[in-house]
């Protein structure tokens, strides 16, 4: 899949709409008995309020009329009981709604968030971060009110209806059949304006997920933007994305606005239509002057729950583009996923092996030809190469972050495939060349590599890093709160306690992404020292460019072009005067060029 | 509230006119049922029927008006609000991008994307559903009451008995969930960290195999949200069954007490059905009153934390005449420069030189201070003592913006936008027209690297630049930062992912820009030793200074690190050579 920027709309999968409306319903199911318990709370609440001016009617033509105070206040008395039966119903059915509406959307956020967890990097290469969360928070979100107003609206609605529609058919069949003239009308044009409404709501979704996108792009990125004084320039593309927004919602609300004035024309003209053929029926002598009365007061009753369900037809559609956005991400397949048959890792020795891998992110470029390698637990593996030649690639085919086109990874006789992942990555301590840090305190970030670690785990594991040190000088220390990505912290620090996460881990393989790359060379020697005494005859494998990083690494990896051109360790590859021998020497040149010269 | 009021008077007139449909629509509404009562007695009952084709004509005629009143009242609100709402989103998105990095450093990016998307869509939920409705009910309600009053006073004072009370629980709905609506807010931001944390460190979460303890910890923060939306609910079904109640109750004191008048004969039967029927229209507003009040309780919410964004003031901002020189050499100057952070003493006693074209390199062990100094020069922050002066001038008193134009800075933190790699490089250039893109790329080591991919320039990268390794990245920040062609250059640990032999291409490119004042941080010895001045920083504090040959001379720290990089390659070479 192409990659998307901030300004591009996404390409959706459109789902069909039934199957969005069956998904949708499907996570009322479990609710089944809340929902009737709300309904039947609604039914007193709506049968008192019918009760109402019936017992109003009732208080001026009985007593009033006969001056009964007694039972005119007794009469009050009772009203005011049904009343308050009916407004503790109410509060039981909004209290007993709003767990169902929000049970269900806890269930389908974690859903969401469970799937994501789940896919592999090329699902978030591809998309800005932004317009996931979009996805996560606001799509979710705006389902809110479409189960309030299934179970409210819809059901009640809905029986009100076929209950006016079978009073009307037993009145009349012929006029109850011509006060229906209008709706098949209503309906056609209903569906017309739903096409072009949902159509449209999709664009607004996708266009506020750009905004979420710009937004959450810019601010990340907010310490270049300042740099470079491009405030103006990045207002300006924000003002492109709002002005993309607001014409897509205005496109949008000028169609969803026509719902209501469909329903209050035929309402009009249903009414205007009994009317004459009633009064066409009334002269011919089939009906009565007092049935044709009586039927038109129920005509409002027919029209006012199309009105609400009209209402919520549109409430579906605005809403449908939302569900459809979750879903569609619900049903991406995950690449890396567990087989069936998936078996436990056992405690890994570290004997990794490569046998005829070959690999390519999209399939167009081969990035790894037929490697092949064997390393012996507790060897310290370093990968050398220029950039782009597929050192991070091997690494992340050891902790299957990708799985390879053909050959097999290996370890201790494992194919990496064959075993839950898990149980594999929880053995490997990966520090990569993006460090990341939560927002929260130091000691919090640390203990992410072992969730149940003690404090003095946590400040072992800091010091062998090194960290520990200038951790002690924060003004909190280990309590230290470092925002997002550690932005306080600088990139060196961050990669310290970077190393103090890896460490705690215990990791049975260590891999080093250029993990030492902002580490000053003294600080760097430290932190090797630490490592070898926590980690003593661990496999590891390091990637980094500085050569003394590099050195005393048991045996080196040269990459090229996708292939291992040249192995073993320092001294025997400074003797083969290959690659590694012009690499390193070429050095000199950069360092000491008065020598080299 | 305030704020927003600015913004509703610059759309007034879309508000007004669709208020005047609203009035219109309501006031043919009052002729539809004396229309069908005519219908019902005069051609029904009284069988007039030559009339009737008038009257159902007249109906259409009100049925249409009022279909195409709505429209326009419904649409213009829809463009009002949602007018007003980009309009807010603008200036909020502008005035945090003035706000200073240590507004930044304290405050996370989902946190931002809470308050300008959730919160705002809240306040255009109230201006436009919200406001539409309650002028409507207001109107009715002004009517009805009206009307009561022109009917009986006493009748009048009785329908509008519960009010006060209604009133006064809407008064104490409106805060207490106000209060759970902050609550809300502020929770909504979390969830956006959260998620927004999980996203951008997913590689991390998959190394850690923490797919569980990540699930576990957002449904944690989910729950909490469940558990304040129904916090919310509950107070809503606290008040607004008892608000329903007391509108209710309205009609129940009509017709009693009402009907006692009647008995009394204070009253005529008549006037009390009417005031009956206009009850039944003073109850409607009443009972949305409570929904009112909730839609006003989450704006005013989402407004308080919008308005506390707003209120917050840019620490490093313009002087009260800032100057705008016409002509910047590049002089850079510390003098007695130090900088306190959080109570700790980041810097102290700077004096640095440096000057037009000249390279300052500048070393040190992590945390010691690098990057808090070259920080001072853009004045991403300011300096707590002393000054920094360009060309004489201290730079607190230069425009801030014109400052940040001289100064190219490639930070250790890349940050690439998604977007081609074209757009990114030119991202600080001013005049694209005449920018050379392939010079600054072949400069920064970019060009051969792009040009091996199939869309070469237009290459889409992906946020922070993923599907590029970490050395690709760096580059094109560089070409990014070259391409700006500013006076200053600062390089702050910019080439560390480089291999040798391109980092020491791109020193060359950049040690030809003579006419450019570097500043350069890094850990290699070959990344620096051709400065005019190397500097060597240790805990804030300038510990030793000099050129590569006096400070090998001086055989002190700078030494110690030359000989740990060079160790293996001395003895090769005497080896080899």
């Amino acid at each position: 899949m192409a990659k998307n920027t901030v300004r591009q709309d996404e390409k959706l999968n459109e789902i069909v709409k039934r199957d969005i409306i069956k998904r949708l319903y499907s996570y009322l199911k479990p609710y089944k008995f809340e929902v009737f318990q709300v309904l039947v709370l609604m039914g007193v609440v709506i049968g008192v309020n019918l009760l109402n001016p019936y017992f109003f009617r009732l208080g001026i033509d009985e007593y009033i009329a006969n001056k009964d105070i007694k039972g005119l206040f007794l009469l009050g008395g009772l009203v005011i009981l049904i009343n308050i039966v009916s407004m503790i119903c109410s509060r039981w059915r909004i209290k007993k709604m709003a767990r169902i509406t929000n049970n269900i959307l806890v269930t389908i956020r974690h859903q969401l968030y469970e799937h994501i967890q789940k896919l592999s990097f090329e699902f978030f290469d591809n998309r800005p971060n932004g317009k996931i969360i979009a996805r996560i928070i606001g799509d979710v979100n705006s389902l809110n009110n479409l189960f309030t107003s299934s179970v409210t609206n819809l059901i009640p609605d809905l029986v009100t209806l076929i209950a006016v529609v079978v009073i009307m058919i037993s009145m009349n069949l012929k006029l109850a059949l011509v006060s229906l003239v209008t709706l098949p009308f209503l309906l056609v044009f209903m569906f017309l304006v739903e096409v072009t409404c949902r159509k449209r709501w999709q664009l607004f979704r996708k266009k506020n997920s750009n905004m979420k996108g710009y937004i959450y792009e810019n601010f990340s990125g907010i310490r270049v933007v300042q740099s470079f004084a491009a405030q103006d320039k990045t207002s300006r593309g924000f003002s492109e994305i709002l002005a993309e927004l607001n014409a897509a919602f205005i496109k949008a609300a000028k169609a969803s606005d026509l719902f209501w004035p469909l329903v209050e024309i035929s309402w009009g003209v249903g009414s205007v239509i009994v009317f004459w053929y009633g009064v066409k029926l009334l002269n011919t002598g089939e009906i009565s002057v007092g049935l044709l009365v009586a039927f038109i007061s129920y005509i409002s009753m027919f029209w006012r729950p199309i009105m609400n369900l009209s209402n919520f037809y549109n409430n579906l559609i605005t809403n449908m583009a939302a569900a459809e956005r979750i879903f569609e991400i619900m049903d991406i397949k995950p690449d890396i996923e567990d087989k069936k048959c998936a078996k436990t890792m056992p405690k890994i020795k570290g004997n990794v092996v490569f046998r005829h891998v070959n690999f390519s992110y999209d399939d167009n470029e081969i990035v790894l030809k037929d490697i092949n390698f064997s390393v012996k637990a507790g060897e310290t593996i370093a990968l050398v190469g220029p950039t782009g030649a597929g050192k991070t690639t091997i690494v992340n085919l050891i902790a299957r972050f990708y799985d390879v086109d053909s050959g097999e990874v290996l370890i201790d006789g494992y194919n990496v495939s064959d075993v839950r992942l898990e149980t594999l990555r929880s053995q490997m301590g990966i520090m990569l060349q993006d460090t990341f840090l939560f927002s929260g305190t130091i000691k919090e970030n640390i203990r992410y590599g072992k969730l149940d670690a003690t404090d003095e785990e946590i400040i072992k594991a800091a010091k062998a890093a090194y960290a520990h040190d200038f951790i002690m000088k924060l003004p909190n220390g280990y309590d230290t709160d470092i925002n997002e990505r550690g932005t306080r912290l600088s990139v060196g620090q961050r990669q310290l306690i970077a190393f103090a996460r890896a460490l705690l881990a215990d990791p049975r393989i260590l891999i080093l992404d250029e993990a030492t790359s902002s580490i000053d060379t003294h600080t760097e020697r430290l932190v090797q020292k630490g490592i070898e005494r926590l980690l003593k005859g661990r496999t590891s494998f390091v990637i980094a460019h500085r050569l003394s990083t590099i050195q005393n690494a048991d045996r080196i990896f040269v990459i090229d072009d996708g292939r291992i051109k040249e192995m073993g360790n320092h001294d025997e590859l400074m003797r083969m005067k290959g690659i590694y021998y012009n690499l390193f020497m070429s050095q000199f040149k950069f360092l000491d060029n008065k020598k080299a010269v | 509230m305030k704020r927003i009021w600015k913004y509703i008077n610059k759309y007034k007139w879309y508000y007004l006119i669709a208020i005047l449909s609203m009035m219109i629509a309501m006031a043919l509404d009052m002729f539809n049922p004396r229309l069908t009562k005519i219908i019902i007695d005069d051609v029904i009952v009284g069988g007039t029927t030559e009339i009737l084709w008038k009257l159902l004509l007249a109906l259409i005629g009100i049925t249409l008006s009022r279909a195409i009143l709505g429209y326009i009242k419904e649409y213009l609100f829809d463009i009002a609000s949602s007018k007003i709402v980009k309009e807010i989103r603008k200036d909020l998105f502008d005035h945090i991008q003035t706000l200073s990095f240590s507004y930044f450093d304290g405050m996370n990016t989902g946190e931002i994307l809470s308050r300008l998307s959730e919160d705002v869509d809240n306040v255009w939920h109230a201006l436009g559903f919200g406001s539409m409705l309650f002028i409507e009910q207001m109107i009715y309600f002004i009517v009805a009451t009206i009307m009561l009053f022109t009917l009986n006073w006493k009748i009048a004072l009785l329908s509008l008995a519960t009010m006060p009370l209604i009133a006064y629980l809407a008064v104490i709905l409106e805060k207490q969930i106000g209060e759970v609506y902050e609550k809300i807010s502020d929770q909504g931001a979390l969830l956006n960290t959260t998620a927004q944390e999980n996203v951008a460190g997913v590689r991390l979460v998959k190394a850690f195999a923490r797919e569980r303890y990540e699930i576990e910890k957002f449904l944690n923060q989910n729950k909490e949200n469940y558990r304040l939306n129904v916090k919310q609910a509950d107070i809503w079904a606290k008040y607004h069954p008892i608000i329903e109640f007391l509108s209710n109750a309205i009609s129940i004191l009509i017709i009693t007490v009402g009907g006692l008048l009647v008995i009394k004969e204070d009253i005529s039967i008549g006037t009390l059905v009417a005031a009956n029927f206009y009850t039944s229209m003073l109850i409607w507003p009443m009972r949305m009153l409570g929904w009112l009040t909730n839609i006003l309780g989450q704006c005013n919410a989402s407004l308080k934390k919008i308005d506390k964004i707003f209120n917050e003031k840019p620490t490093i901002k313009n002087a009260e005449n800032p100057i705008t020189p016409k002509f910047v050499k590049g002089h850079i100057k510390f003098e007695n420069v130090s900088l306190e952070y959080d109570g700790v003493k980041v810097l102290k006693n700077i004096n640095i030189d440096a000057k037009p074209g000249s390279t300052i390199a500048i070393m040190g062990t992590t945390g010691s201070g690098k990057s808090s100094l070259v920080n001072l020069i853009p004045r991403f922050y300011d300096c707590t003592g002393g000054r920094i002066l360009l060309d004489g001038i201290d730079i607190k008193d230069i425009d801030l913006n014109f400052l940040r134009n001289q100064i190219s800075v490639v930070m250790q933190d890349v940050f690439l936008f998604s977007d081609t790699i074209e757009e990114n490089i030119k991202f600080g250039v001013k005049d694209t027209e005449n920018v050379d893109i392939v010079r600054v790329a072949k400069d920064a080591q970019v060009y051969d690297f792009v040009m091996e991919m199939k869309d070469g320039f237009n290459t889409i990268i992906g946020e922070r630049g993923v599907g590029l390794s970490g050395g690709q990245k760096q580059r094109i920040s560089i070409a990014r930062a070259l391409a700006k062609e500013s006076k200053i250059l600062i390089l702050d640990d910019a080439t560390s992912a480089l291999d040798m032999e391109t980092e020491y291409k791109i020193e060359r490119a950049i040690e030809n820009r003579n006419e450019i004042t570097k500043f350069i941080i890094a850990h290699r010895i070959s990344a620096v030793k051709n400065a005019d001045e190397i500097i060597i920083l240790e805990n804030g504090e300038i510990v030793e200074r000099g050129t590569h040959d006096e400070l090998l001379k001086k055989k002190g720290k700078y030494y110690d690190t030359y000989f740990e990089q060079t160790k293996g390659l001395y003895t090769e070479n005497k080896e080899v050579v």
